[in-house]
């Protein structure tokens, strides 16, 4: 399991991140569409992080997904399923026929992820505020192990407010788990206004800071950003990594770009096809 | 958040009620204030916010602090209506529901919204079908599970009145106005919906309506049911409770696990006086991924689901 090992990868990372971002914002938004479900904006947001992560930095294998020295990957944000299962597919966890069954009876595609249900996921999610700590959990295993994966996990920021995950951020600061890299999607946005303007979280890399954390912040857009400051190696910092990426919700496609309308707004048949105008 | 089934003509989403029933209360009694965790919307509060907007506290998405707020400003003598999804104002925060609220026995309001599984699709995690289990012990917090909009208003004027803890769950699946030949709510008292003594149905929330055609079809086999809506979960109604146990045989229907909920109470009072045949309607645990509309059908929560189960009953009577 030593990936990234793909031939396209080790020319140009970038380019494959770019790519399987771009599939990922047109057949997420394809399944949102379908099922008239979902949480299109905060798909969208995340859609460079996860392709980051799952084309150019996880040690993962989709043949044997639950392989102990495989990199752990929680999705904190569990409502953005449209997202996390595109990047699954895509990485082989599972065809990518079983898309189309996205929140049909009976799927494996549930609207919040299920480790039951598929391959790849690490523990289920759907209430805010559970990734990080169990994140916290599996790092300090990683540590009494001295075992050589890291673990990475996304929250949204809104999520933020929910304190348990400051409760893990004062384990994780006082374990100094380097092994834990948090990435945050700051698109400012929560579900129903802008962060700011409920419960405001800046200046938040201060807040990480304060509690131990060694704190990058990028755009959360930029691919070999986010490519340099997840694949550095985590050995000898001595402490959590908190990955601030700066984004938009809904980005990539222009009505929908920093509009809270589409935390969980689901598009029409014409909204549909404009959006696959724009995603090329 | 969620595919919205067409509602048949007439039938209505009972948060609707919620928020034009507490802005009626608030434009009398300016103690009234709403507590949301990022559930404006959800809640229907939009309206609210936008006429008292220093009346409103959101404290962003952070359950057990809009419970534990909730009970600060009751304890500065407000009248905290505290409002979020069932499912995470439960869940996330039941040790500030025991202990800030019930235990303390303050005047906070509890509006578990979208209750039950209306959030189909979005699985076991959004879905509230372990709440009633979990709140109806805690002492001091009345709980009540209303069917229709009449009754959701008057558990919520009843709740303003009451000086004391109160759980409402208030369901967004589609409901009809229930016809009522003597309309009275009070918070403790069961209501007969329809008179009958081959057996009894109890029921609450949103399978009242559903108990009541599941009678209808079985008066067409000449079976006689009686349906019993228990919206009052805590206290408990146990002399309407002993009243149906005398038809012989008791089912009971709740949009909640069978474990613990409606049924679990009912079964406490019967196998403690007067032990009759009984079935307990309701979902098995975490349920597969559906619509709501979809989980109700497969799970048989439907009237030809209860008829069949009566009938099977009767057979044991
Ligand atoms: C504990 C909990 N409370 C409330 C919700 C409902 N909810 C789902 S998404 C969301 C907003 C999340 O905002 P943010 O974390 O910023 O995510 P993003 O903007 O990336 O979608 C809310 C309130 C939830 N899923 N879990
Ligand atoms: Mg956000």
């Amino acid at each position: 399991m030593t990936f990234p090992a793909s031939a396209e990868l080790r020319n140009d990372p970038v380019a494959l991140i770019r790519d399987k971002a771009l599939w990922i914002r047109r057949r997420s938004f394809q399944m949102v569409y379908e099922a008239q479900l979902g949480h299109p904006g905060g798909d969208f947001s995340a859609a460079d992080v996860l392709a980051t992560l799952y084309f150019g930095v996880l040690r993962h294998d989709p043949a044997d997904p639950r392989n102990p020295a495989r990199d752990r990957f929680v999705m904190s944000k569990g409502h953005c399923t449209g997202a996390f299962y595109a990047v699954l597919a895509a990485a082989g966890f599972f065809p990518e026929a079983d898309l189309s069954t996205y929140m049909q009876p009976l799927s494996k595609l549930n609207g919040h992820p299920n480790r039951n249900y598929l391959p790849g996921v690490e523990t289920n999610t759907g209430p805010l505020g559970h990734g990080l700590p169990v994140s916290v959990g599996i790092a300090i295993a990683g540590q009494i192990d001295k075992a050589d994966y890291r673990t990475f996990v996304l929250t949204g920021d809104g999520e933020l407010q929910e304190g348990s995950n400051w409760e893990a951020a004062l384990t994780a600061g006082h374990r100094k788990l380097e092994n834990l890299t948090l990435i945050i999607d700051r698109n400012r946005l929560q579900q129903g206004a802008r962060t700011e303007e409920t419960a405001s979280l800046d200046p938040l890399d201060d807040k990480w800071r304060a509690f131990g954390w060694h704190v990058e912040m990028v755009d959360g857009h930029d691919h070999r950003a986010l490519y340099e400051v997840l694949s550095a190696s985590p050995k000898g910092r001595g402490k959590p990594l908190c990955v601030i990426a700066n984004t938009f919700k809904g980005k990539g496609v222009s009505f929908m770009h920093d509009n809270v309308a589409w935390h969980h707004g689901v598009p029409n048949q014409e909204q549909y096809e404009q959006a696959m105008r724009e995603l090329v | 958040m969620s595919a919205a089934a067409p509602a048949p003509a007439g039938w209505h989403d009972c948060r609707d009620t919620f928020s034009r029933t507490v802005e009626a209360l608030a434009e009398a009694d300016p103690r009234i204030v709403t507590v949301v965790s990022d559930s404006v919307g959800s809640s229907k509060l939009v309206n609210f916010r936008k006429r008292w907007p220093e009346r409103m506290v959101n404290v962003g998405i952070a359950e057990q602090t809009v419970v534990a707020v909730g009970a600060g400003l009751a304890n500065g003598g407000k009248i905290p209506f505290v409002s979020a999804a069932a499912c995470f104002l439960t869940a996330r925060a039941m040790e500030q529901i025991k202990a800030d609220v019930a235990y303390t026995n303050v005047n906070v309001k509890l509006i578990g919204q979208s209750s039950g599984i209306a959030y189909g699709e979005l699985g076991p995690t959004h879905h509230s079908i372990e709440d009633m289990a979990w709140l109806r012990l805690l002492n001091n917090l009345t709980l009540i599970v209303p069917s229709d909009p009449w009754e959701t208003e008057q558990a919520i004027r009843a709740a303003a009145a009451l000086d004391g803890p109160v759980f409402i769950r208030v369901s967004r699946m589609p409901v009809p106005d229930l016809k009522r030949s003597n309309a009275k709510f009070e918070i403790g008292r069961a209501e007969t919906l329809r008179e009958g003594n081959d057996l009894a149905i109890i029921a609450n929330g949103v399978m009242v309506h559903r108990a009541l055609a599941a009678a209808e079809a079985l008066a067409a086999d000449g079976i006689a049911a009686r349906v019993v809506n228990m919206s009052t979960v805590n206290p408990l109604d146990e002399a309407t409770i002993l009243e149906a146990a005398k038809t012989g045989a008791v089912v009971t229907v709740e949009e909640h696990s069978v474990r613990g909920g409606l049924g679990g109470a009912v079964a406490e009072v019967l196998a403690t006086h007067d032990p009759v045949p009984m079935r307990i309607l309701g979902f098995p645990g975490f349920l597969p991924t559906g619509s709501a509309d979809w989980l109700l059908e497969h799970f048989h929560l439907n009237a030809a689901g209860i008829a069949d189960a009566a009938r099977q009953l009767l057979a044991r009577k």
